[in-house]
């Protein structure tokens, strides 16, 4: 039995360039509308999978992602540098899925691939922060949780050790297998693209991604099957639809607003010598300072 | 049933956590609001009198704890206690601290409750919903309030129908007020034994390394902050040097952070610390609303920034359009031949 990672990774919205049209409606996000990356940490998380599988012959590193259609571009983006293959859950009963609602999706999925030793993923998203489906998917899935990991200096067939990065210091905790571990940005970020694995996965396709193609890839697909992305969706998964989506959510959304900045009476200053002296003799002179 | 639960994190020192009295403080005046009761959960080892740093913050029941496995934190026994608490209690409101401790633990009891959780609130109120989907009129529900999705907008999050509403709420976001030094609730203790199984011990700490926070800039009068427009590592150094001139500490945003300028125990916002000094200086931070969170209530804000239109420069007091290097340098000449 080879010994079998599951990354969880999500392709997020670039929050550093958001646009007017970012937001719907209803207070979910319009992912249309913004440039979509790999979430940092989960590259992260990545890396420490690879680096099991570098000192493992028997070690295979599975990359499991929820999103659109289009979200399938992280788990080639995981294959050139290493992952061995990917599965995209994607499906419309799941727009507008709280943390809770995607944990029950993913925790599904995973356990369509046991037997697993180790699910991995990055500590939190960017487009959230909220760093709550690791230990939720953990819990879903009965088994333990490790979260902000930094390092794996151990791994064996029956249990790893593992550094955590806490507020005030470092951790080092020792769990039985199987177990969700949850990485730290402090980890080592993750290897670049190999060229030779870029040249072998190129043209790594989802099923619906090939009906969109103009070239007939039937031959290539039957010589190089591993080039095949599946797809789950929720009757793949035999979910329970209630648990999914708006309706599976908890959580609502009551109101958006839109941060304005509330202008105070700021005085604009330069950075000549007179006004840097004035201001600083006026702090000093009301024991701001000094 | 239906009362306001916090759990209470331990520090190194077997103290009660900051974050724990402020969300106890801000726990009380929810339930006055609400005329239900305070009730707080302490998990650990060796806890004698661990209630008594508690009742002064109007805690009327206190459930203890108390086993030597349970100190240090380890997820499993911690989560399986406060469900076991949870379960038999009922709590409307359950509020813990946005920490290590906090966010690896609330959400395993929000997946195993099945209730909705919203992390890193910087306000929580209590108010009224109509769902017009259903026609149904929900009362005094917790608004979890929290800035989404880039620091773009304010969030403000319900749980129309799941119990308890759970939170999480960074150090520093609450005010920590004594509300009675005399007020005496009272103890319920949790038959661990009976609730912790062996293989909620499959997680084992090998080793720890603690320090005692030793960087604290939350307690400083004056904070010298960095961005990412500070530009490098070597930049910073000049904030040090104006920093220990004026006595101050330096704080640093999160893009500073992720950029490896400044260690994450400086950082300032939402996902850092939140601050309230005196005085604010503020370097080449563009104030995206997370890093404004986390010092819009300082006393008095200085921005210096080349970009004129930087947004921090709206709530700074003073902003100094200029770059760092060159500004810096004559505030610590000016101060060092003027200051007695």
């Amino acid at each position: 039995m080879s010994f079998r990672i599951i990354v969880l990774a999500k392709q997020v919205p670039d929050t550093r360039n958001v646009g007017k049209d970012a937001m719907k409606a209803d207070g979910t996000v319009n992912r249309a509308a913004l440039p979509a990356i790999f979430n940092p940490e989960d590259l992260n998380a990545l890396e420490l999978a690879l680096r099991i599988k570098d000192q493992r012959k028997d070690c295979e590193v599975i990359v499991l992602t929820m999103g659109p259609f289009r979200a399938a571009e992280i788990i080639r983006e995981a294959m050139y540098r290493g992952a061995d293959r990917g599965y995209l859950i994607t499906d419309r009963k799941f727009a507008g899925s709280d943390t809770l609602a995607t944990s029950y999706a993913i925790s599904l999925a995973v356990k369509k691939l046991e037997p697993y030793h180790l699910v991995i993923s990055g500590r939190q998203a960017i487009d959230g922060d909220t760093a709550q489906v690791g230990p939720q998917t953990a819990e879903k899935l009965s088994i333990p949780q490790i979260t902000y990991a930094e390092e794996i200096p151990e791994v064996t067939d029956k249990h790893i050790v593992v550094r955590r990065r806490l507020e005030r210091g470092i951790e080092l905790v020792k769990s039985s297998l199987p177990v969700a571990v949850t990485v730290h940005s402090s980890a080592p970020a993750c290897r670049q693209r190999v060229a030779k694995l870029l040249m072998k996965y190129k043209h790594a396709r989802t099923v619906t991604e090939l009906q969109n193609e103009t070239k007939d890839y039937t031959e290539l697909y039957n010589q190089r099957p591993y080039l095949q992305i599946d797809e789950w969706t929720v009757d793949d998964l035999n979910a329970d639809v209630s648990m999914l989506g708006l309706s599976g959510s908890p959580t609502k959304v009551k109101k958006i607003e839109n941060v304005v900045f509330a202008h105070k009476d700021s005085k604009v200053i330069s950075a000549s010598d007179e006004d840097i002296n004035s201001l600083m003799k006026e702090l000093i002179d009301s024991h701001v300072i000094g | 049933m239906n009362n306001i639960f916090v759990y209470c994190e331990l520090t190194e020192e077997k103290l009660i956590a900051d974050v724990s009295l402020e969300l106890l403080s801000k726990g009380r005046k929810l339930a006055n609001e609400l005329k239900v009761k305070l009730e707080a959960v302490i998990i650990g080892s060796d806890l004698k009198d661990a209630e008594s740093m508690v009742f002064p913050f109007g805690v009327d029941i206190v459930h203890l704890a108390d086993d030597s496995r349970l100190f240090p934190y380890t997820t499993l026994p911690h989560t399986a206690l406060v469900l076991d608490i949870f379960n038999r209690e009922k709590p409307e409101i359950a509020l813990f601290g946005a920490t290590s401790i906090g966010r690896d633990l609330a959400p395993r009891i929000a997946s195993a409750l099945r209730c909705g959780l919203t992390a890193d609130c910087t306000s929580l109120e209590i108010g009224d919903h109509f769902e017009n989907k259903t026609q149904t009129e929900y009362k005094n529900l917790l608004y979890q309030i929290r800035p989404a999705f880039g620091g773009n907008i304010i969030a403000t999050i319900i749980n129309p129908e799941t119990r308890p509403q759970m939170a999480t709420v960074r150090e520093g976001v609450m005010k920590k007020e004594v509300s009675d030094d005399k007020y005496k609730g009272k103890v319920k203790k949790v038959d661990v034994a009976a609730v912790l199984k062996d293989s909620d011990f499959v997680v084992e700490i090998l080793e720890r390394h603690m320090e005692a926070s030793k960087i604290n800039i939350k307690n400083s009068q004056v904070i010298i902050a960095g961005g990412y427009g500070v530009g490098s590592r070597e930049n910073f150094q000049l904030l040090y040097d104006l920093a220990e001139v004026l006595g101050a500490q330096v704080g640093a945003s999160r893009a500073a952070v992720d950029a490896g300028f400044s260690e994450h125990e400086r950082q300032i916002g939402q996902t850092g610390v939140t601050v309230r000094p005196k005085l604010y200086i503020a370097c080449g931070i563009s104030g995206a609303v997370q890093h404004r969170a986390g010092m819009d209530q300082s006393a008095q804000i200085i921005s210096i920034n080349t970009d004129p239109n930087a947004p921090i420069n709206n709530i700074a007091d003073y902003a100094i359009i200029g770059s760092i290097t060159d500004v810096i340098p004559k505030m610590i000449k000016y101060y060092k031949a003027n200051s007695k």
